[in-house]
């Protein structure tokens, strides 16, 4: 065994030296034709509405020895990850950029498969790093549809309650790398510091500061600690007071405002055909945000107001995010307010396992206990989407049963991935020097991108 | 301006307003036809294999292939979201590409075709997204064995 072990590590050592990427990279201009060069330099070109942009635009006789195709990441520290994008340049205008991806992925959709429902928040967790809660949420509320059970109240709003503080802490890091990534080093420190109170207040709830599986299928893991109400208030208080010293920051900021406005613009057509959704729709003045279009837990009881911007460029998707951490923190507030009294998990025997007190007194809640947790519960056959407003855009979830106790398909639709697709044509035309300022802005996150 | 939706199998789905079953040679029109009719966005294109359960819940009409294409197609004006399943055979898992009518589809059809092995007619740039390019085999497929680190325990099963 120890042989063919040895054999098959100089097989995959062979492989590993093997780096390119072949097809997937930006072809060069002398072996790319016209119409694959129309394709690279904006998908809008394909729009139904035709001419947003000119194709005579294209310089497609430009020669080749005056362009140059560079690679920025995938290890650079502006990526947010492992994102590489391949650039062609003419001097220091970006011409063409192709995004190479997949260099995080983990194959998560198929593990999913391997795992029962009871685990699957264990895995869903892990996509999207920074909004860790929005995942389980979608995935629980997946298959919560399939089994066709109800939520008792407080479940319902200490999972909203938990995804607005998730808001909260991802805008949060957004801001502080988006500030490192123009050079305002102390939005990163001020960013992480307020994000960081967020967090300790989920390792009190939740026992972790990220990939927590708290929302489970059939409500949440544990209810919410004594005293929460005041560590809540204070985040609110805090955070809320921050964000106005934010705005002298940064948002009054002459060069801050210079390196943003203007820069990556991008219409609502080409948002629309590009599948973009998330501050990035919005920043283009379409006001869609699943929490308000299509209400899910119980945001059609509670008041916010969704925020768009008009010209789709930087600085409004910056202003859409801060503006979003006080639309949160209202919405937040209410929550304190009203949360109902009640049981925080479905008292569904199927579902829920016993409460551990319960195991040290019956047998019978013991076994209930460990079946619970080694075979999981059966999900009814069928199939279904639900999508949920994540801080980066529709999170969805595609869920097939076949009547067992583990998914499937599990299919995520992450919406950094889709996102991404925007950043060759926010990028077009615009200086090499934006190039990290707008993929900042696009705010990808690449453990979702890859899964 | 209304649309007819051209005629194909459709049934109702949960948490989706309509679901939507037409045969590989519809697909195209059929998605042409919602676009037409105000959906604005394709918010998702996935793949299932679906080797290992073959009698699933379909209306009558539809034969069900071994992979099916899942596109999920949203309306912002009308606050609608339709599915439509299109069924793929094994020996030719060729569907049409949306990319001309939903530039977005684009890197999601790669995934699907990276992943579950479903070849999209018409698209510009069909290549491998997430797998590297040299990579033999498509993960999602049924078929396709869980990956597994090889522990040198005495006496544990080789690797599958």
């Amino acid at each position: 065994m120890t042989d063919d072990l040895f054999v098959r590590g100089v097989r995959t050592a062979a492989r590993v030296a093997e780096t390119s990427e072949g097809a997937q990279e930006l072809a060069p201009r002398t072996t790319t034709n016209s119409s694959e060069l129309r394709r690279e330099v904006g998908a809008v070109l394909r729009l139904p509405e035709g001419g947003v942009l000119d194709p005579s635009d294209i310089d497609v006789e430009q020669r080749d020895d005056e362009t140059m195709i560079i690679n920025m990441g995938p290890q650079h520290p502006s990526t947010h990850g492992v994102l590489r994008l391949m650039l062609e340049l003419d001097g220091e205008t970006v011409l063409r950029t192709k995004p190479v991806i997949g260099y995080l992925h983990t194959g998560m959709e198929k593990t999913g498969e391997e795992l029962t429902y009871v685990q699957g928040g264990t895995n869903v967790t892990r996509m999207d790093y920074l909004s860790p809660l929005n995942n389980e949420l979608v995935f629980a509320m997946a298959t919560e549809a399939l089994l066709g059970v109800d939520l008792p109240p407080r479940a319902t709003w200490i999972r909203m309650l938990m995804s607005e503080l998730q808001r909260v802490s991802s805008h949060l890091m957004w801001m502080a790398t988006n500030g490192m990534d123009l050079g305002s080093t102390s939005m990163m420190i001020y960013g992480f510091r307020e994000r960081e109170m967020v967090l300790s207040f989920f390792e009190k709830t939740t026992g972790l500061r990220m990939n927590h599986n708290y929302i489970r299928p059939g409500g949440v893991a544990a209810d919410l600690p004594d005293g929460w109400e005041d560590d809540v208030s204070v985040i609110c208080e805090t955070v809320l007071e921050r964000t106005y010293e934010y705005d002298e920051l940064l948002t009054g900021q002459p060069i801050f405002r210079e390196r943003t406005e203007g820069v990556g613009n991008l219409t609502a057509e080409e948002a629309l055909a590009l599948s973009a959704t998330g501050p990035i729709l919005r920043s283009t003045g379409v006001p869609w945000d699943l929490r308000r279009a299509m209400p899910y837990l119980a945001y059609d009881q509670v008041e916010f107001d969704v925020v768009v911007g008009t010209y789709g460029d930087n600085f409004d998707r910056y202003s859409i995010r801060l503006n979003e951490i006080r639309e949160s923190i209202r919405i937040i507030r209410q929550v304190l307010e009203r949360m109902p009294p009640g049981d925080y998990r479905v008292q569904d025997a199927k579902v829920t396992p016993p409460p551990r007190a319960r195991i040290d007194e019956s047998m019978e809640a013991l076994i209930h206990h460990f079946k619970v947790f080694t075979e999981g519960f059966r999900v009814p056959e069928g199939e279904v989407y639900v999508a949920v407003e994540s801080p980066r855009g529709e999170l969805g979830c595609y869920l097939v049963s076949d009547g067992t106790s583990k998914p499937y398909r599990m299919h995520i639709r992450g919406p950094s991935f889709v996102n991404l697709q925007t950043v060759p044509v926010l990028l077009r035309g615009g200086i090499i020097a934006d190039a990290v300022a707008v993929v900042s802005s696009v705010d990808p996150v690449m453990g979702e991108v890859d899964r | 301006m209304t649309v007819v939706l051209p005629e194909v199998p459709r049934s109702p789905g949960r948490h989706v307003d309509e679901m939507a079953f037409p045969p590989r040679e519809r697909y195209h029109d059929l998605v042409a036809a919602y676009r037409d009719s105000g959906f604005e966005m394709c918010v998702d294109v996935c793949g299932v294999d679906y080797l290992s359960h073959p009698g699933r819940d379909l209306p009558e009409g539809v034969s069900p292939g071994r992979f099916e294409v899942v596109v999920n197609l949203l309306s912002l004006s009308a606050k609608r979201r339709v599915r439509v399943r299109v069924q793929v055979p094994e020996a030719d898992p060729v569907v049409d590409s949306l990319v001309d009518l939903y530039p977005g589809a684009d890197a999601m059809e790669r995934e699907t075709f990276d992943l579950v092995g479903i070849v999209f007619a018409g698209h510009p740039d069909l290549t491998r997204i997430l797998m590297p390019e040299d990579w033999e085999g498509h993960p999602l497929r049924k078929d396709y064995g869980v990956g597994r680190v090889p522990v040198q325990f005495k006496g544990a099963p080789g690797p599958r």
